[in-house]
């Protein structure tokens, strides 16, 4: 099966601290992981590379075929970073944000109004500024930009954070319904039960590496592929 | 590259339209440092004409630092800069289309303060077509050295006081150049616009090149 994720040995500073100190990751096509650990044990910083916005400075990184520590831009328009911040702008309205996001992506603008739709921004709220609306809204807003480009790797930090019960249930389907179509699924969160379900697999994360101990490793790797996922099943 | 232009153009005059920064601040603040000089220099009118394009010429390049920082608060909030990123589009187009927004804000307001030295200064045109480009060339230097500058700063948190310090000193040949079109233009000094025009217009090439080639360094590394 196809590699989307690769990681050998992947360092990355902020400032001169090491985020990724040498992580081994290998994330297939198709595969929905879940990634956990305790704050700051480099979940954010581990999507926020896969993402390209984290620059790998030693080691090897290649997510989608792009060689991250070569280029990492290449990959941007192909992946979908669900953040702690929505990424949108304040001034202008869900729907003129979506429609921003879909011309960069090169996809149809068209694509923005079901988006919307499904995540309940309609009628005045699809017309109101951004910065008008709730946290929760403005969560809904950056999902609904993230399923309307449908990109092939979803990168998704603590998803359902900012969700009222429904649309965590909505979120749930959307990321059911992604696997579903082949794409890649990456999530970190620490709402381990409700996630859970959802991966097929779990990885724990540990400064800024994966935790061998928590994987159950074996014989010392430290490679993802090679140790004892928590398969769950696709619900 | 010019695709991306546009579009990065457009949502950011999209911006401006529904925030009315430009309109409701940068404009307003534009006009009372022309009166303020109408008023330093009341008493000698003469002087006050013979002045008038070099405090125009003040009052844009005060006013396009407001225009500059507008330009970066907006990719400032909630993450919208790592979006801009994450679009993938290309940095040079980022540099064009924010560059552009800026210079169209200011030939709008360059317009506004033009008529503002007629009423308030009682100056005379002499060359229109001077004024006019001179008027462009010295907006795209301005827009060009400030999108740059502007993203230099924008990753520090001392971004509002340092982009003065920044831009002031760089865009000292635009208000010098600038100036001297415009007192050809206006016949307030017997000098040789045209030869000034071609500082305005090396400046405008030379900045925007350097943006085009560096905006992704910049981009990435601020």
């Amino acid at each position: 099966m196809d590699q989307v994720i690769r990681f050998r040995s992947a360092v990355a500073l902020a400032g001169r601290f090491p985020v990724l100190a040498g992580i081994d990751v290998d994330v297939a096509l198709g595969d929905v992981v879940l990634v956990r650990g305790a704050n700051g044990a480099g979940k954010t910083s581990l999507l926020r590379a896969c993402a390209g916005l984290l620059r790998v400075v030693a080691g090897e990184a290649t997510v989608l075929g792009c060689d991250l520590v070569a280029d990492q831009r290449a990959v941007r328009r192909r992946v979908g970073l669900l953040g702690h911040q929505t990424g949108l702008y304040e001034e202008m309205t869900p729907a003129e944000n979506l429609r921003f996001a879909l011309r960069a992506a090169r996809r149809p603008p068209a694509a923005a109004g079901p988006a919307l739709e499904i995540l309940g921004i309609t009628g005045r709220l699809a017309t109101t500024p951004v910065g008008s609306l709730s946290a929760g809204q403005r969560r809904r807003v950056a999902i609904a930009s993230l399923v309307s480009r449908d990109p092939e790797l979803w990168l998704l930090d603590e998803p359902h954070a900012g969700l009222d019960a429904d649309h965590r249930d909505v979120l749930d389907r959307l990321i059911e319904g992604a696997a579903a179509r082949g794409r890649t699924v990456v999530m970190a969160s620490h709402e381990t039960e409700r996630v859970a379900p959802l991966a097929r697999r779990t990885v724990t994360l540990s400064g800024g590496a994966v935790d061998a101990s928590a994987e159950g490793a074996r014989g010392g790797t430290v490679a993802v592929a090679a140790t004892d996922a928590v398969v769950t099943g696709v619900a | 590259m010019w695709r991306d232009a546009a579009l990065v153009g457009g949502k950011d005059l999209r911006v401006e339209w529904h925030s009315r920064v430009a309109a409701m601040q940068v404009a307003p603040y534009a006009v009372v440092v022309l009166l303020l000089f109408g008023f330093a220099f009341d008493q000698d009118h003469a002087l006050l004409t013979q002045a008038a394009p070099g405090l125009f010429w003040v009052a844009v390049l005060l006013s396009s630092l407001l225009a500059v920082q507008r330009s970066y608060a907006i990719e400032s909030s909630d993450g919208a800069r790592d979006g801009l990123r994450l679009t993938g589009l290309d940095p040079a187009g980022i540099f064009l289309g924010k560059a552009a927004a800026v210079a169209a804000q200011l030939l709008l307001l360059e317009v506004l303060l033009g008529f503002g030295v007629v009423v308030l200064f009682g100056t005379r045109l002499h060359d229109p077509a001077l004024l006019v480009v001179s008027a462009l060339a010295a907006t795209v230097g301005l827009a060009a050295a400030g999108t740059v500058y502007g993203m230099v700063a924008s990753g520090l948190r001392v971004r509002e006081t340092l982009l003065p310090m920044l831009i002031l000193p760089v865009v000292a040949p635009v208000l010098l150049g600038a100036t001297q079109c415009w007192m050809a233009a206006l016949g307030s000094a017997r000098t040789d616009g045209w030869k000034w025009l071609s500082l305005l217009a090396a400046f405008g090439a030379i900045y925007t090149a350097l943006g085009v080639v560096s905006f992704s360094t910049l981009v990435e590394e601020t």
